[in-house]
This record gives C-alpha cells, sequence and structure tokens, in this order.
C-alpha cells in the first residue's frame, strides 16, 4: 500500500510539471495585457509600458518561464500583480469559503444522492425511479446560475427565508455561516447529487441482479438489509469513483457559485485573475487545483480497499 | 532565500485572520454599498482606473475642487493669490488640518504631492511644463513660481477625475510615482479613514468616518464644500453578478448599487423600498477612436466622412434604450457645462450617408476594411461597434468588426503594429464627463504624435490650439479657442463623440444626501 502512495504521489510530479507548462503557455498566448489592465484607461502607451518593465513583462517568455519555476521550487508563488499580497496571502484569504461550500456541498449531495439512486433502483420503472431519472436528466440540463437564481428569487426575495449573497466566516457566528451555506451548496449540488444518483442507480442494478443476491434474499433476509449490506457496499466502488471525479464539477461549479451568491472564494479569485489577467495568480491557482485533484482521486482509489476488500496495491 | 515556513506561517495566519476580522462594532451607522468594481490597488495616483479614484476620495483631500456649478473653489487651501504678472501663486493651507496619524499637514506634503501627482497625469505634466519652481514659505503656506501664465492652474489642482490631485503625507508623496504606494501609507487627511486589516480584495473594503477631519464652513456642493460626514463606517462589497446585486438591495442585504445595469433599472425602478438617483447630471461620453497612423484613418478627410456618416441616437438606442438614461449632444466637451458648443459641429453626425459617400469618393478611399475592435463583456459598450459597423457600411466604409473582451482590446489597443497584423483601426468606448472637460484635460484631444493616447492623432494645429487654451487667462478667450478648434477637429477628427449617456444609482429609500458629483462620494450621505 505504501508502496503504492508513494508511487501515485510520484506521479503527481509529471502531472503538475505539464500543467504549470500548459497554463503559462496557454496564458502568454492569450491576448491581454496585465499591464494595461493595471494602468486603467486613460493611461498612455508609456504608462503602460513602465508597468509592464515593473513586471517583469518585457522579458522573453523563457526567462518568466524559468524564473517562475524556480521560484515555485523554492516554493514561492510569486506576488499577484494587482493586490501587492504574495499568491499564498490571496489564497489563505480566500480558501475557506471555498472549503466550506466544497464540504457543503459534497456531504449534502452524498446523502441526498446515494438513497436516491438506490430507491430509484430497488423501485425500477416505479413513478419514484421515473422522478429520480428526470431530476438527474434536468440537473445535467440547468445551467447552475440558472439554478441559483431561482433559488434566490424564491428563497430570499418571495419567502425571504435566507440572505441573497455574502459570507461569513464559520469563527464569527455559525448560524450565519450556515444560513448563508445553504442557497450555494444547493445550487452546486444539483449537477452532482443527478451524477451520483444515476451512477448509484446503474451500479445497484448492476449488483441486484447478481447470484449472491438471489442467495441472500433466498436466504430470508431482509430488503434493508440486502439492499445496504450486499448491494449499496459491492456497488459502492463506481460511486466513489464517480465522487472523485465529481471533485472537477466542484471546482467548476465553485466558480460560477461564488459569483451568482457573492462568495469570496478562490473560484471568484480565479475569475478575477483571468479577467485581469493575473498571471501569477492564475497559475498558483490553477496547479493548486489540479493537486487537490489528483489527491482527492488518490484518496478515492485508497478507499476502495475499505469497500472491496479484494482490492490491494 | 524564500523561507517554506515562513511562507506557512504568513498563510496560516492570514487565513486566521479573515477568519476573525469584519464584525462591524453594534450601533454603528454602517452604509453598504456595492461599487462599479472592487479596490485591488490603493494607489489612485498610480492608475487612472476609476475605483482608485472614488478610494482616493474617500481617504484624502484636495488643495481645490469642483463645485455642483463647474466652479473650481478652495479645499484645503484657506486663502490663495496670484501676482499681477500671474507668475507666482502663493497657497495658504487651513488651520488644523490633520493626517489621520495625527501629524499635521504641511505645505511640504503638498508640494510633494503635486510633484508626484505630475509626474502620472497629462494635465499635470501639462502645468508642470510652465513651472518654475516650488518655494515652501511656512509650514502652511507655498508658493508656485511659473516660467510663464498658465491659465489651468486652478482646473489642474481641482481636476475632479483621475489622476486626482490627492494630497498625501511626504512620506508617501516620495514613493516613485512609477512604484505604487503601500498599504501602511494609506495615510489622510481626508473625510474617512481606511481600515487596512479589514481590507479584502475579492471581498469588501471599509472605511471608518475620520474624527479628525476638519470640514470646510461652507454647505458641500459637487465636490467642494464641507465634506460633513454622518455615517459611521461605510462598506464597499465586491459582488460582481448584477443580477445579485439587484436582489441584495431588494433583500435589503445592501445599502446602494453605484452602477446598476440599464438592463435591470425598470425592475428597480418598480420596487417602491428603491430610489434611482442619477448623481452626477454629466453622465458619460461615449466615444469612436480611430487609430490616425493606420491607412485610410491617417486621412483626415476620411476620418471626417466617418464623422459625418454616424448618428448618435443610433447608439444611445442600441445601449441605454430609455431616453431618460441618454442625451444626443453634439458637443464634444458634455453638454451642460461651460465651453459646451455646437460650434463646427451642423455638419457632422447627421447620419449623412450619401454626404459620407461622397467624401470617401474624394478622398479615394481604396475600400480597405476597417478593423473595429468590439468589447463583448462590458454591457454599457457591446452595443456600440455593431451600430458603427451599420452606420460606416451604409456610407461605403468596408468593416471587419472583431470581438473580444474588454482587456483583450485594451491590450491591443496599444499596438501600432497594422491592423492585419494584430493592430487596430477603431474602437469604441465611454468617457466621464469629468474627465473631458476641456481639451487639455481630454484625452483624446491630444494630438502630439507618440506622445498621445493610443491612436496617436499627429496635428499640430490642435496641439496649437491646445497650448493656446492651456495659456489663456480669461474665460471668455478660452471658450473662443475652444469653438474655433472645434470648427478645425470636426473635419480633423481624432475621435467622434457618438452620444452622452447617464448612470443612475440604486439606493434604498432611507439612504439620503448623496452629492449631484462626477464622482460618487459619502460625505453627507445619511441612513436613517
Amino acid at each position: 500500500m505504501l508502496d503504492f502512495i508513494a508511487r501515485r504521489l510520484v506521479a503527481i510530479i509529471p502531472v503538475l510539471t505539464v500543467v504549470a507548462v500548459l497554463v503559462f503557455l496557454m496564458l502568454r498566448l492569450t491576448p491581454g495585457d496585465p499591464a494595461a489592465v493595471i494602468a486603467g484607461d486613460n493611461a498612455t502607451s508609456d504608462q503602460i509600458n513602465d508597468i509592464r518593465e515593473k513586471l517583469g513583462l518585457n522579458e522573453p517568455i523563457w526567462t518568466q518561464f524559468a524564473i517562475w519555476i524556480g521560484n515555485i521550487l523554492q516554493g514561492n508563488f510569486g506576488e499577484s500583480f494587482f493586490f501587492k499580497k504574495t499568491v499564498a496571502e490571496l489564497i489563505a484569504q480566500r480558501i475557506e469559503p471555498t472549503l466550506a461550500l466544497a464540504m457543503c456541498t459534497l456531504i449534502f449531495a452524498v446523502c441526498v444522492s446515494v438513497p436516491l439512486g438506490v430507491l430509484a433502483a430497488y423501485r425500477q420503472g416505479s413513478v419514484l425511479d421515473r422522478i429520480v431519472m428526470a431530476f438527474c436528466v434536468m440537473g445535467f440540463s440547468v445551467p447552475g446560475f440558472v439554478i441559483g437564481y431561482c433559488l434566490i428569487y424564491v428563497f430570499a426575495i418571495e419567502l425571504g427565508w435566507l440572505p441573497v449573497q455574502g459570507y461569513i466566516r464559520i469563527g464569527v457566528n455559525f448560524w450565519q455561516f450556515l444560513e448563508r451555506m445553504v442557497l450555494p451548496s444547493l445550487t452546486l449540488s444539483v449537477g452532482f447529487i443527478a451524477l451520483i444518483s444515476r451512477i448509484t442507480r446503474a451500479s445497484v442494478l448492476e449488483v441486484l441482479n447478481e447470484d449472491y443476491i438471489r442467495t441472500a434474499r433466498a436466504k430470508g433476509l431482509s430488503s434493508r438489509v440486502v439492499l445496504m449490506r450486499h448491494a449499496l457496499r459491492n456497488a459502492a466502488v463506481p460511486i466513489l469513483t464517480v465522487i472523485g471525479l465529481g471533485v472537477a464539477i466542484l471546482i467548476g461549479g465553485a466558480v460560477v457559485t461564488e459569483s451568482v451568491f457573492g462568495l469570496p472564494g478562490l473560484g471568484r479569485l480565479t475569475v478575477e485573475a483571468v479577467l485581469s489577467r493575473d498571471f501569477p495568480t492564475i497559475q498558483t491557482v490553477i496547479l493548486m487545483f489540479s493537486v487537490v485533484y489528483v489527491v482527492v482521486n488518490l484518496l478515492i482509489d485508497i478507499s476502495y480497499t475499505v469497500f472491496d476488500p479484494r482490492i490491494r496495491y | 532565500m524564500f523561507d517554506f515556513r515562513k511562507s506557512i506561517a504568513t498563510f496560516v495566519a492570514a487565513a486566521t485572520a479573515a477568519g476573525l476580522m469584519g464584525i462591524a462594532p453594534a450601533g454603528a451607522q454602517t452604509l453598504k454599498v456595492v461599487m462599479h468594481s472592487d479596490v485591488k490597488i490603493l494607489d489612485p495616483i498610480w492608475t487612472t482606473a476609476y475605483i482608485q479614484r472614488n478610494h482616493g476620495y474617500m481617504i484624502w483631500d484636495t488643495l481645490f475642487a469642483m463645485d455642483e456649478k463647474f466652479a473650481v473653489k478652495p479645499q484645503m487651501v484657506d486663502k490663495y493669490d496670484v501676482s499681477a504678472d500671474k507668475l507666482t501663486w502663493t497657497f495658504t493651507l487651513r488651520d488644523g488640518l490633520e493626517w489621520n496619524d495625527g501629524k499635521p499637514v504641511t505645505a511640504e506634503d503638498c508640494v510633494a504631492s503635486i510633484k508626484r501627482w505630475a509626474a502620472r497625469d497629462s494635465m499635470g505634466q501639462k502645468m508642470m511644463g510652465s513651472v518654475l519652481d516650488f518655494e515652501i514659505v511656512d509650514a502652511k503656506t507655498f508658493k508656485m513660481k511659473m516660467k510663464e501664465p498658465y491659465g489651468l492652474v486652478l482646473e489642474s489642482l481641482g481636476k475632479p477625475s483621475s489622476n486626482v490631485p490627492f494630497m498625501m503625507p511626504k512620506k508617501t508623496a516620495q514613493t516613485d510615482p512609477m512604484q505604487q504606494i503601500k498599504v501602511e501609507d494609506v495615510i489622510g487627511s481626508g473625510p474617512f479613514i481606511f481600515k487596512p486589516e479589514e481590507w479584502k480584495p475579492g471581498e469588501k473594503i471599509v472605511y471608518v468616518k475620520n474624527p479628525k477631519y476638519k470640514p470646510r464652513s461652507e454647505p458641500a456642493s459637487g465636490l467642494a464644500g464641507g465634506k460633513v460626514v454622518k455615517l459611521d463606517r461605510v462598506e464597499w462589497i465586491t459582488m460582481p453578478d448584477v443580477q445579485t446585486q439587484v436582489a441584495a438591495i431588494q433583500n435589503g442585504e445592501i445599502d446602494m448599487i453605484e452602477s446598476p445595469g440599464h438592463d435591470l433599472l425598470p425592475l428597480l425602478a418598480k420596487d417602491k423600498n428603491i430610489n434611482l438617483l442619477n448623481a452626477n447630471p454629466l453622465g458619460n461620453q461615449y466615444t469612436f477612436r480611430f487609430n490616425s497612423t493606420a491607412k485610410p484613418f491617417d486621412n483626415a478627410k476620411i476620418r471626417h466622412a466617418a464623422f459625418v456618416a454616424f448618428a448618435q441616437e443610433d447608439f444611445l438606442k442600441a445601449t441605454i434604450g430609455d431616453a431618460q438614461w441618454y442625451k444626443v449632444c453634439k458637443a464634444p466637451f458634455v453638454c451642460g457645462t461651460p465651453l459646451a458648443s455646437d460650434a463646427g459641429m451642423a455638419d457632422v453626425l447627421n447620419g449623412n450617408a450619401a454626404k459620407a459617400k461622397q467624401l470617401l469618393t474624394e478622398a479615394g478611399y481604396d475600400g480597405t476594411p476597417i478593423v473595429l475592435m468590439q468589447s463583448t463583456d462590458l454591457q454599457v459598450l457591446t452595443n456600440l461597434a455593431p451600430v458603427a459597423k451599420a452606420q460606416l457600411e451604409r456610407a461605403g466604409f468596408k468593416v471587419d468588426l472583431q470581438s473580444m473582451d474588454w482587456q483583450t482590446l485594451v491590450a491591443r489597443r496599444v499596438k501600432k503594429d497594422p491592423p492585419d497584423k494584430g493592430g487596430w483601426h477603431a474602437f469604441l468606448t465611454s468617457w466621464v464627463a469629468a474627465d473631458i472637460l476641456n481639451p487639455v484635460m481630454a484625452g483624446f484631444f491630444n494630438a502630439a504624435c507618440d506622445k498621445a493616447m493610443f491612436g496617436w492623432p499627429c496635428d499640430e494645429t490642435i496641439e496649437k490650439f491646445r497650448e493656446q487654451f492651456a495659456k489663456e487667462t480669461d474665460p471668455a478667450k478660452q471658450k473662443q479657442i475652444v469653438e474655433d478648434l472645434q470648427k478645425y477637429w470636426a473635419d480633423h477628427p481624432t475621435h467622434v463623440n457618438v452620444g452622452q449617456w447617464y448612470q443612475p444609482l440604486a439606493r434604498r429609500n432611507n439612504i439620503e444626501g448623496n452629492m449631484i458629483a462626477p464622482v460618487t462620494v459619502f460625505w453627507n450621505v445619511t441612513k436613517k
């Protein structure tokens, strides 16, 4: 197992190298000039060029790349072009809302989608199954921001139960924190629930047709025990896989959800950085998201062994 | 060498601090506002961006300021005097002015501030071209000695918009003009104090009332007069989504939106708890900018043909829609201002395609496609370029409309490459009217070739008019120069003004006292 973990961790290095090169090149090849953004609309060409010089953007592209990689290897992620803060500081300021949103979404989505998927499979062809599948189609099809606006209209504007936007840090007031997490988490979890429910249903259906389920039923076990102890456990591996892959949905969805609900998280930081061409911030945030994605999937791979003892690394 | 452990410690400290800050004291009168942008940079001299200008008005004060009727009035200055030969200006500061760190405001601070501002601002550079020297007379008095009489001293020092000559402590003002000031140097003598520990870029910036601020005794007017602060605290909340802004003000979570989208104004107007206020009656001006170095716009007659082909109302209807928020106005120095005039404009901006076609034929237009850059991500600009394309094509131009985001356009417009190799022929933008009140202030009138703004018009006659205007001290003669300039400029345009428009702010009904001014400011504002 330790060998496997070590090998997987070492495999992160080429992944990150490719991501670093791609991100760096894509940013440099994208039209746009951070110096022009910083200088403002009334700036002259000379003023813009002065700023380019100060930011080191007049250096050849490979020199810029070498400096950036050199700094990263020393643990220095650089300074934002705009905020005059280190990127590490910026990420530290913005990480809590994104972590909170991701955790709330994950917990809510898993708690809702797995039972829904199991029930839909158990009652295959029933009204409940059709409703769950219809919800899944809708969850995949409707963009997150539309769901967000609809939830805001109903629960904040019409009913007045929840705030429209904003974020209260968990250490400041826990209940206000929860209040402000409900709508964003619901919004972000719709697509996630659709994905997990569908996969859960398919996996459980497959398992329910296996001989050992028939044997379990023949032994007189209750439906609940058959479903929870025998079917679901054996269907868990694909479900876990899709939860791991869904982290990408969470990251992508956070960008939209944080903008709609005014959450000052990493998703919005990414959008702001892209729009203003804040190269050091974009590069670091994307690298960080890549690490998170790889590590989460490593943890998912490790967790397979818990649910399926046949899997050995 | 980078210290990784230190970096981790900083990270943890920042995350912890971020979690513990941001609670307003109970009972404080707090105004929550969504401004047009987030404050990422704290130095209003280093950048010309409007959000930094607005931030500057919170913290710093100015020697002079423009009132509601466009008159420049003393602000930090108690009295001023100009010698009979107009070569020596003497300024004396008001009593009791203090920086918010408790130190007194001195003449030395002001001289250093003027120098730093002038290094960045085009109007400041023009003024400094006529300045011989500064002399500190005493702690509160300084003289500005001129090489020659200069007609725009007060207009320059009382310039209302970017870059505004804000007065800063000498230590801050001695920062290299090409470098940003540090967070710890954001110390002002203005009506509010910046709270650095609560500044979270992307989330909010917080200002509290400056208890040491000494407002003038006159009533507030425009950006001048007594800046009496009636709020304890002002929070500028960052909320990029316009639909969410509207929902938040409807729900009472914020008190004001500085720039609500025009398409959402009917929604806001219908809400009985919200009112719309046009606090900047001068508004803004849409502008079509030529690249005067690129064929065929290097030919003044072809630029004039475009001027003849355009009609303002089509642009305004396509972008703003509701006629109460726009005005057809041919005056390039903005309708409603002392220098507003239609002189020279009778034959242009009438949408006269036939005449424009004839002019193009006479000028020998060879059918070169006009590379017109369209910004697609800023709602107030997006629809301008398709209208320009239609009007130009009706007049016989060939137009290659290229769509891009604003930041791409901003980067591309400084390129002098040929239009078919990454350069450009034209784009449309918008100016805050307060930035274009006269030909020296208005950047697009600068026709000093390479020293001009992107588009780089090169026209000695326009430059002579600008020079004459700057040196003329009689307002009546200044107006005559402007009219003469306009008559010449209509035939040799550097840009085209394609309409004036207004941006109302939305506020809940319990908010009152917003100043009628070209900049959104927060003195005099009350929350009931």
